[in-house]
């Protein structure tokens, strides 16, 4: 390990260490070890893993190295190691989708993104934790306990993907998949530090996403730097005929998108700024980051011009009927008769439908039985019209406003999260005040367009992002802006973000989990 | 169930009330794959061998409508009469029951892929009843629960219940009729003549093998009374799974008779399911239709809508095979068959069977003989379909050629035939091998001639003296003699000319 120490691995960027490696000047097993040791040794106090698959990673690792020796055309991140979010299945690795009713199962195939992963020869660390099914902004709502915010480890990551951007951020993995409904990947990004992105609806394949809300759900990269996420991102994306809802359509040239916008110039380039997703409710210190940044976009070539979308306004709500409506069907095979947790009555008959009830009873958490309630009910006979169908209304609405919005600017921006990551059970108490964390994000799902959340600064030493959207299928703007935007950023830091972050308490083990 | 139902007589009740009825029919498409899954459909295999992770609905699977698939629904839609929709979609059908995996069914709720569509029904003596179709809508089927223990192999009883997922997601296409009015005492047979001729569709369109024993073709069939023709529609029965066409009959008529017995003594019908019994012939109460599930269907979010172009659609339509009516009255034309012998060649469904036999050269007359003779006796004696005999048309074309050329009789032939049946090989390997053709050779049959008259002398003198009567004995000799591989006309002939000659 000439020169390289397995701390300064963990620190380079996904980027950075797939050069290093095309270089011959370190070995997949070597990077992937750095990581696993990183993990067992932060872990303990972050708690972003659900399982770590330091076997299968290292044999990864391994095929790739020979590979490699053996003089084979690799993929751009082979040897790179990734972390994957618990909510997408893994062939023989436990996937608990952050609930109770899966514990113990091992999945007998591999989601398609993931195929895709083994494909381009990126180890897996391991499965990442998350609010139970997705139905979270914090990670406090998974069966396995909390993950804690590497910047204050009394403090949410956000969520649902709070464990993949925690384990991003705490340099326990360069790169990790989320999966984004409401902005359960570009929210948790914003409270960390980290770079995320959902993808334009049906740019990645949802075939072995555990389904929260099914025309919501994207799955995209979770990364340190924006030139990363689109790395992964072409990896990752492109069509797959096993999911109905994929884009037939190629991917953009996002690696090109990222590295032009890398010259920190955005001359020409039309933003948005949308007047709906700002002010009240935003805190005082994230309204005054997303000011500052919209000078330097300006400075840097921009045109920055005010959108409105009116509509915007009802997205929370109509977000709120449908992504419960979808989930409490979507959740339905959870019923103890073919895989996962199987609870049988303690009194009377063990009946099919008694031992579904009973298993249902003690596998699903209350965020989850509250919106499979709240769905059950939005769809029932004589409040469908008024619930789902309303809801599906407001979507109408809220796309047409985008439409409008997207022929005055190439693309939108605004805060990525109305705040700073809150303390561990803050709001626990308070759904409602919990769901409106994703009041910025929400918008991009219900439309299916393409949003990205870059570090924008510190709010009294915890970070805050930057959110940019783009129209369908131009997820290149995202990275080209969002890139464009990192540099000018990191110029003035001196450095990325994550460097401010403050140590994390570490144990010294002999040897990873 | 255990109380004895109430009846009228059929004949009363239909003079009494008016009958309605409404037919849903299930089909299982033929499809190499499952309506949303790339799992084989091969009927019979072990359980839960033909089955994928979308077929078990496990985490993260998702659906992809089958092409061939809505091709089938779209060729019935067609056959039907029915306008094809430019665009539909798909609902989840949300209820919890082991054999659906997903514990939602999807199917098509509110825009069927073919709708309001009509279809002719010949019953027996050639009445033609025109009945409307609402519409026809895809949807998957459901996996196949079997009860273990208890006596009844219901689930009431039963200590633990196994879960075949096999069938799960093999495409159905649902065809619904709209109320079927006006047809009086004929609703039973109604009913089945309208089964049967959809079954008889789906097979000539090659969308199912549509065969009746194993499910392939199931029927719920809605029975209401009302007082007379024009009053307003009453309520209605829909009972299950029936799954022959006679049975098809026969639950509509018991449905008119205990609901008239039902209205004649002051009561009114309850809306609801009812379960069919084969053995029994009755009809028992399912559940009741006023208290149904909520089915929360919703337009299913992981399929894209279905929006078959016009070109594919007009494809589909200049494809199409001609229809079973027509065809059989085109048949019954070139083959001179009456009215009553088309019927029961229908019905013996030996159609296809003689159509393929004269094609391979066989008169009509001829192949109706056969297969409605000597075939369809030996297809009924061991219980199987005519189609399920070991013998193809082009082998029953075979031996009626034997016969017309005059080396087998008619005789000979009925042997060499169950020889064939019973796999010794092709009409003439089967003749040669066991020697049965006509002996043709006159040196042969003077010598059994010469034979039979030397044995019998007494007979002889007689023929002599002109008393013809007992030629029969001798020919019955030399037949007996020649294992009756003999023309009978032609020892005849020669019997004669021996003893003139003598």
């Amino acid at each position: 390990m000439a020169g390289t120490t397995g701390s300064d691995l963990t620190r380079r960027s996904a980027a950075d260490l797939a050069q290093a490696l095309r270089a011959g000047e370190v070995s997949s097993v070597e990077v992937t070890q750095a990581h696993l040791d990183r993990i067992a040794a932060v872990d303990g106090a972050v708690h972003a893993f659900l399982h770590v698959s330091a076997e299968d990673a290292l044999a990864t690792a391994r095929d790739v190295d020979a590979r490699r020796a053996a003089g084979e055309d690799l993929a751009p991140l082979a040897g790179v190691p990734v972390a994957v979010k618990d909510v997408v299945v893994t062939k023989g690795m436990p996937t608990t989708a952050g609930s109770r009713i899966l514990s113990g199962w091992v999945p007998p195939y591999d989601a398609t993104l993931v195929e895709r992963l083994r494909a381009a020869g990126l180890p897996i660390l391991g499965k990442t934790n998350m609010d139970e099914f997705a139905m979270g902004s914090s990670t406090e709502h998974s069966a396995y306990g909390n993950t804690h915010n590497p910047w204050d480890l009394d403090r949410i990551p956000g969520g649902s993907g709070g464990g993949s951007a925690a384990a991003v951020a705490a340099f326990e993995a360069p790169l990790a998949i989320g999966t984004d409904t409401g902005g359960s990947i570009r929210q948790p990004g914003a409270v960390t530090g980290t770079v995320g992105v959902k993808p334009t609806y049906g740019g990645v394949s949802r075939y072995g996403l555990i389904a929260l809300a099914s025309s919501l759900d994207q799955a995209g990269p979770v990364t340190r730097t924006v030139l990363d996420s689109a790395l992964l991102h072409e990896v990752i994306g492109g069509h797959d005929p096993r999911d109905s809802t994929s884009l037939p359509d190629p991917l953009p040239d996002l690696v090109g998108a990222a590295r032009q916008g890398l010259t920190g110039d955005l001359t020409g380039v039309r933003v948005g700024v949308v007047r709906e997703l700002n002010g009240e409710g935003y805190q005082a210190g994230v309204r005054d980051r997303f000011e500052e940044s919209l000078e330097l976009l300006r400075a840097a070539g921009a045109e920055v011009v005010e959108v409105s979308c009116p509509h915007f306004e009802y997205a929370l709500a109509a977000y709120y009927l449908i992504l419960p409506s979808e989930a409490s069907s979507n959740l339905a095979k959870f019923d103890g008769m073919r895989f996962g947790l199987r609870v049988e009555p303690t009194d009377g008959p063990a009946t099919a439908e008694r031992v579904m009830g009973a298993t249902r009873g003690a596998g699903f958490g209350d965020e989850v039985k509250r919106r499979i309630i709240l769905g059950t009910y939005a769809l029932s006979a004589g409040y469908y019209d008024a619930y789902y169908g309303s809801a599906q209304k407001v979507r109408t609405l809220i796309q047409r406003d985008f439409a409008a919005a997207f022929a005055q600017a190439d693309v939108l921006v605004s805060p990525t999260a109305p705040t700073t990551a809150f303390r561990l059970g803050e709001k626990l108490d308070d759904p409602l005040a919990m769901y409106l964390n994703d009041v910025a994000t929400i918008p991009a799902n219900l439309a299916g367009v393409p949003g990205l959340s870059v570090p924008n600064g510190l709010v009294d030493g915890l970070p805050v992002g930057f959110q940019v959207l783009a129209p369908a299928r131009a997820d290149d703007r995202l990275y080209r802006v969002g890139a464009a935007l990192e540099t000018l950023l990191e110029q003035r830091w001196g450095g990325p973000l994550l460097a401010q972050a403050p140590q994390l308490p570490t144990v010294t083990e002999g040897s990873t989990r | 169930m255990s109380t004895t139902t109430d009846l009228v007589d059929y004949d009363e009740a239909v003079s009494r009330f008016d009958p309605v009825i409404g037919i849903e029919v299930h089909v299982e498409l033929g499809t190499r794959t499952k309506m949303f899954d790339g799992a084989p459909t091969e009927f019979g295999a072990d359980p839960n061998t033909q089955v994928t992770p979308v077929s078990l609905g496990l985490p993260g699977a998702l659906p992809v409508v089958n092409r061939t698939a809505v091709e089938s629904a779209i060729k019935i839609g067609l056959a039907l009469n029915c306008e094809i929709a430019e665009l539909c979609r798909f609902a989840r059908k949300n209820y919890f029951y082991p054999d659906i995996p997903k514990n939602f069914q999807t199917s098509q709720y509110d825009e069927p892929i073919a709708h309001d569509g009509w279809i002719d029904v010949e019953l027996e003596d050639g009445t033609v009843v025109r009945v409307e179709i609402e519409r026809a809508h895809m949807e998957e089927d459901a996996g196949k629960n079997t009860h273990v223990g208890g006596a009844t192999g219901r689930i009431h009883g039963a200590e633990y219940s196994l879960v075949d997922y096999n069938r799960a997601g093999i495409p159905l296409v649902e065809i619904v009729t709209r109320p079927i009015t006006g047809v009086g005492d004929r609703a039973p047979e109604v009913a089945r003549a309208y089964v049967q001729t959809l079954r008889d569709i789906f097979r000539a369109l090659a969308v199912s093998e549509a065969r009746m024993e194993r499910g392939n073709v199931r029927a719920d069939v809605n029975v209401s009374l009302r007082a007379s023709a024009d009053a307003p529609l009453g309520t209605r029965t829909e009972t299950k799974n029936v799954n022959r066409f006679r049975s098809v009959e026969r639950a509509v008529r018991y449905e008119i008779s205990r609901q008239a017995a039902v209205l004649a003594g002051g009561g009114s019908v309850v809306q609801e399911t009812r379960h069919w019994h084969e053995d029994t012939g009755i009809t028992t109460p399912g559940r009741v239709k006023s208290d149904a599930e909520d089915y929360r269907y919703f337009p299913e979010p992981d399929l894209v809508p279905v929006a078959p172009s016009r070109e594919w659609v007009e494809q589909i339509r200049a494809s199409l095979p001609e229809m079973p009516v027509a065809r059989r009255r085109r048949l019954q034309g070139e083959w001179g068959y009456a009215d009553a012998e088309m019927r029961d060649v229908v019905n013996a469904g030996a159609l296809d069977l003689i159509e393929a036999t004269v094609a391979a050269g066989a008169s009509p007359a001829a192949a109706r003989k056969w297969w409605m003779g000597q075939l369809a006796r030996t297809a009924n004696e061991s219980g199987v379909a005519l189609e399920e005999l070991a013998i193809t048309p082009g082998q029953v074309a075979e031996l009626q050629g034997l016969v017309d050329s005059g080396r087998l009789n008619d005789k000979l032939a009925r042997q060499v035939l169950a020889g064939v049946l019973a796999g010794e090989g092709s009409p003439g390997q089967v003749a040669h091998d066991r020697g049965l053709e006509v002996v043709s050779d006159d040196g042969a049959l003077l010598a059994a001639v010469d034979e039979a008259l030397a044995a019998q002398p007494d007979i002889a003198d007689k023929i002599r003296g002109g008393n013809l009567g007992p030629v029969g004995a001798i020919i019955g000799a030399v037949m007996k003699a020649t294992r009756g591989q003999a023309d009978a006309a032609r020892v005849r002939e020669l019997v004669l000319e021996r003893v003139t000659q003598g």
